[in-house]
């Protein structure tokens, strides 16, 4: 048991991060005080909460790029729904944010489904229609701070036990995903119709269907990370969060996500994602140019995928000398 | 009368004695047609209120405050054909396109209307004089000036801005620091770039607070940097240590003015810019000054402008807006 989490892509990864540490606090000692810790966790649990809906799509072979997008219509309306009734309570902006996200994953995921269209088409066109629909229902315009209502803007900020909700709700998030892909039909279903799916079709699992509940519940939590993002930021427009699906797929292939589908765990969406947050956070204060920042960037994400590349291949070449051998 | 100071203009005044002959004949008041993007957005409404305010101190000119609905080229050609119908004496416009409305506002020229461009100006053809809001020298030196301004001991600032290759802001930020030296005691100690993205620009910030503890401003000479810096300074509860300022819109910094995040911030005034392209206007029609390189036109109580030799001008140093006038300023644009 020991020694097969020693060898996993979760050890490794804690390994890759503990060493990041040690070389940032190397140049900036304050980095790895526990505070600055919670911050950059705190800061991490948007691309933490992505990444695991991110990867439960991948894992059924599709990927969501529309992750983005519609975090980023969820803020909008949740932000217009607080400037039009700033005294609605925040358990009702929730409910919004999430409800919303799930209709706008469900609807990637019925295109998928019944449609039978590729994922990455559908999620492509659905990311550039939901940053469409923001514009025609902001008019291009912002909502600024001042506009939102205080309690709106205190939600993810609140803090406890030094660590402020909104990294609490990646805590939850991660915990609960956790025991919903180990131990829950619809979670084993999910790594069944991505590892062999006509295996899983005789096993009467319906792929099609799995695949709508991957995106409805990466839709959910890009929903209810738009609430959280406009939140934190304290400023909702069309271009917020623009490029961050990227993010979000790198975290899920650092944290040895299989591209290909079937392979994958909670645990490695989030080490990936703080493996990201960290380099994100230690950069501006390293003192490197910026110019070199997203070389470094890069960088980190083609060593993560050549070792994901590595790692499967080495199964295959021992396979093959064992078949020399018997010959 | 400011008139007065133009007579040594002699080239211009036979041109002059044709227009106020024109102008005589209609027997009316001077109509200046204020030509905007679209209508509606407050920006350009706020720009109407500064001609009106022009119109009134000039006395004897009508503002024709027009536009477009919406932002396209073909709809101000088609308002512009109607002013030239109506034989407006001038047309002042924020063009949509800077090809586009050349060949009508030729056309209008030839009739004798009077055509300058301010805002978002049109190809040298197509007008007499255009009007820049700021030039970038201006607006280098305003937005060091804007950290000075709060620190008379001296002290420490930063920079946060757009890309590393926005144009805008590099040359801005090359300006700044080409006037540096007359702002002893101010020293720059580091320029980041937050992209243009609140998230990026906030992690920038918060970064620039943890390197430089005794950080004394940040200076973010864009709109969305500007605003994730205040949001970093408020959440990492430094507002009264580290001042934010740069270049944002009153409608987005409202909240950063109100938490005392930000003491003040700088953005061209679309009043006064209404009311100096009126004013120019109502010079150039009424013949007290000429449009070409090097010419002096007086703008009334925004100073006055010299034309370069594409005959155009900046207006005046970037308006700063601090908790004084932004609640005037917040709905506007």
């Amino acid at each position: 048991m020991l020694n097969r989490f020693i060898t996993s892509r979760e050890a490794l990864l804690i390994g890759a991060i503990i060493l990041l540490l040690a070389l940032i606090s190397s140049r900036f000692p304050a980095f790895v005080a526990p505070s600055n810790l919670a911050n950059v966790f705190n800061d991490t649990s948007p691309l933490v909460l992505l990444a695991i809906g991110q990867m439960i799509v991948i894992l059924t072979k599709c990927i969501d790029l529309s992750v983005a997008a519609n975090l980023a219509l969820t803020g909008m309306v949740v932000s217009m729904v607080n400037v039009a009734a700033p005294g609605l309570p925040i358990a009702f902006i929730l409910l919004i944010a999430v409800g919303l996200g799930t209709l706008l994953g469900m609807f990637n995921g019925l295109l998928v489904w019944k449609l039978a269209i590729p994922p990455i088409v559908v999620t492509l066109g659905t990311m550039t229609i939901f940053r469409g629909i923001i514009f025609v229902i902001s008019d291009g315009k912002w909502v600024n701070s001042h506009e939102m209502s205080d309690a709106f803007k205190a939600f993810p900020r609140t803090d406890i036990l030094g660590l402020p909700v909104l990294g609490w709700i990646a805590v939850v998030a991660v915990i609960g995903f956790t025991v919903l892909m180990t131990r829950t039909t619809l979670g084993r279903a999910f790594y069944a119709a991505g590892g062999n799916p006509h295996a899983a079709t005789y096993a009467g699992i319906d792929v099609g269907k799995t695949q709508f509940w991957a995106f409805t519940i990466s839709g959910a939590l890009a929903g209810l990370t738009g609430y959280l993002w406009v939140s934190r930021f304290a400023v909702s427009y069309v271009d917020i969060a623009g490029g961050f699906e990227l993010d979000v797929v790198a975290a899920c292939v650092i944290g040895g996500v299989s591209i290909m589908g079937g392979i994958g765990t909670v645990a490695g969406a989030l080490l990936g994602a703080l493996f990201l947050g960290i380099i994100k956070n230690a950069l501006p204060v390293v003192d490197i140019s910026p110019f070199w920042q997203l070389a470094i960037s890069g960088g980190a994400i083609i060593i993560a995928v050549a070792l994901n590349a590595q790692a499967n291949r080495e199964k295959g070449r021992i396979i093959l000398k064992r078949a020399e051998h018997a010959s | 009368m400011k008139r007065r100071t133009f007579t040594k203009l002699t080239a211009g005044l036979s041109f002059a004695a044709t227009m106020l002959g024109s102008t005589a004949m209609a027997q009316d008041d001077m109509r200046i047609a204020l030509v905007v993007k679209a209508l509606g957005i407050g920006f350009f409404e706020a720009a109407a209120e500064g001609a009106e305010e022009a119109a009134a101190e000039l006395g004897g000119v009508e503002i024709i405050y027009t536009g477009p609905t919406d932002t396209t080229a073909e709809g101000q050609i088609e308002v512009i054909n109607s002013l030239i119908a109506q034989g407006v004496d001038a047309i002042a416009v924020s063009a949509n396109d800077t090809d586009a409305l050349v060949p009508t506002l030729q056309r209008a020229m030839q009739r004798g209307i009077t055509v300058i461009s301010w805002d978002s100006g049109v190809a040298e053809e197509g007008r007499q004089v255009h009007l820049n809001p700021s030039s970038n020298a201006l607006i280098g030196n305003m937005i060091i000036k804007l950290a000075a301004d709060h620190l008379p001991d001296g002290g420490d600032v930063a920079v946060l801005s757009a890309t590393t290759t926005s144009t805008n802001q590099n040359i801005w930020i090359d300006e700044m620091n080409a006037v540096m030296d007359n702002y002893p005691g101010i020293n720059v100690v580091a320029t980041v770039y937050g992209d243009d993205l609140a998230d990026k620009s906030y992690r920038e910030a918060t970064g620039l607070m943890q390197s430089y503890p005794d950080l004394d401003a940040i200076i973010a000479p864009t709109s969305v940097g500007i605003v994730a810096a205040a949001q970093a300074v408020v959440d990492a509860g430094k507002v009264g240590e580290v001042n934010v300022t740069g270049l944002g819109l009153p409608s987005e910094m409202a909240g950063a003015i109100e938490s005392g995040a930000s003491q003040s911030f700088a953005i061209w005034n679309p009043i006064d810019l209404g009311y100096s392209a009126a004013m120019i206007a109502h010079a150039l029609a009424s013949g007290a000054a000429t449009a070409e390189p090097g010419a002096k036109i007086s703008i009334g109580r925004v100073g006055s402008i010299t034309l370069d030799e594409n005959t155009s001008a900046a207006m005046a140093d970037p308006f700063v807006y601090d908790a004084s006038n932004i609640d005037q300023f917040k709905s506007i644009f």
